[in-house]
């Protein structure tokens, strides 16, 4: 049998198991301490650089297990969504995000973990999000042609760069690598 | 326990060492490939949920809504694969912290910043970065980790654009943290 193991065919499945890596999900994130702002933003103040740490050490996990996986015919990767590319909106969304993720301190996944570990900021950060997807949800009729402009489908870097998936996966690895010394390096100093 | 929110506690559990739990956090991503065949997400479970109200107070204008309407096919807003999720994670998030002694009641903030003034920068932050995750379709989970994983361009952009705009916007928010 070929992953990935649920499909659409059973819904019953499929929302357990989301419920489940939901549950493993949250766990780590507070674990790492990703459920505190402070901890977050000293990432932005060259302090504490967990967030890079963090984040990079999984991509770089989970695009090895996939790209493996992949190989030795486990998993089935025509059948992973990938997310899709909007060069605009992801340009201008990924700037607002940023712009106010070092503002709210969370990033809407942590800001569920923060709210559940009992803070406040947590709650606040969930509680505006929540404003800003109705809200934009609610005036999107002006958005919606620039929402879907500059398409490109489910482009990779590999694609992107005409350069085999084996490639740009070491490429990432070496990147990530590099950060992290730069990283260890910068929280020595300060 | 009553915590002044300014910093860590004497008592707070150390947390993990961030290669380990960035490991682990990459073993749950590839492990919801493997079983579900998609990444973990956090935005598109406000979007659904925002989609879903609107649909309950208003179903016409929700159904004609060329954003709500994505997310009121197949099961309706309320079974939306992401929605689990994200009930998970707050269940999740609670167990990990019981279990370290880390559950506290606190407003986090820098020593520069009231306690409604951080309330007020983590509404409006949290706003933003709703219109920022809806424009490029997901977040820091949906859109850079698992697009990051699958090395899919647009999610690449979206990282390095972040990053750079909160790295452009810190000085301006210092007050709040340092």
């Amino acid at each position: 049998m070929t992953a990935p193991l649920v499909d659409g065919s059973n819904p019953a499945v499929a929302l357990a198991a989301a419920f489940a890596i939901g549950i493993a999900f949250g766990w780590t994130l507070e674990r790492a301490g990703l459920g505190s702002a402070r901890k977050l933003t000293g990432q932005f103040y060259f302090t504490d650089f967990t967030v890079f740490k963090v984040m990079f050490s999984a991509i770089v996990v989970a695009m090895l297990g996939a790209f493996w996986l992949a190989r030795l015919g486990v998993l089935d990767l025509s059948r992973v969504y990938v997310p899709p590319t909007y060069l605009l909106p992801q340009l201008a969304g990924g700037f607002l995000f940023g712009a106010g993720f070092v503002i709210a301190g969370l990033c809407p996944g942590t800001s569920c973990v923060a709210a559940a570990s009992g803070r406040g900021d947590g709650a606040f950060v969930v509680i505006g999000m929540f404003f800003g997807v109705l809200a934009t949800g609610l005036a999107f009729a002006p958005l919606a042609s620039f929402y879907e402009s500059t398409s490109r489908g489910f482009v990779t870097l590999a694609q992107l760069a005409h350069a085999p998936y084996g490639v740009i996966v070491f490429a990432v690895v070496m990147m990530a690598l590099a950060g992290f010394g730069v990283a260890e390096w910068i929280e020595r100093r300060v | 326990m009553k915590a002044s929110g300014l910093g860590p506690q004497a008592s707070d559990r150390p947390y993990a060492d961030p290669y380990v739990a960035g490991t682990a956090l990459g073993l749950v991503l590839l492990a919801s490939f493997v079983v579900a065949g998609r990444g973990l997400g956090a935005s598109g479970a406000f979007a659904t949920t925002a989609a879903g109200i609107v649909a309950a107070a208003d179903p016409a204008r929700a159904g004609s809504s060329p954003y709500f309407s994505r997310y009121l096919g197949g099961g309706g807003p309320w079974l939306d694969w992401l929605l689990f999720e994200i009930a998970g994670v707050f269940l999740g998030g609670y167990l990990s912290a019981r279990l370290a002694g880390r559950i506290r009641r606190e407003v986090e903030r820098g020593p520069r910043i009231s306690r409604n003034g951080r309330l007020a920068a983590a509404f409006g932050g949290g706003a933003v970065m709703g219109l920022g995750a809806v424009l490029a379709r997901g977040c820091t989970s949906g859109l850079a980790l698992t697009g990051g994983a699958l090395l899919s361009a647009g999610s690449w952009l979206f990282i390095l654009t972040a990053f750079a705009a909160a790295y452009l916007v810190a000085p301006f928010a210092r007050r709040e943290w340092r």
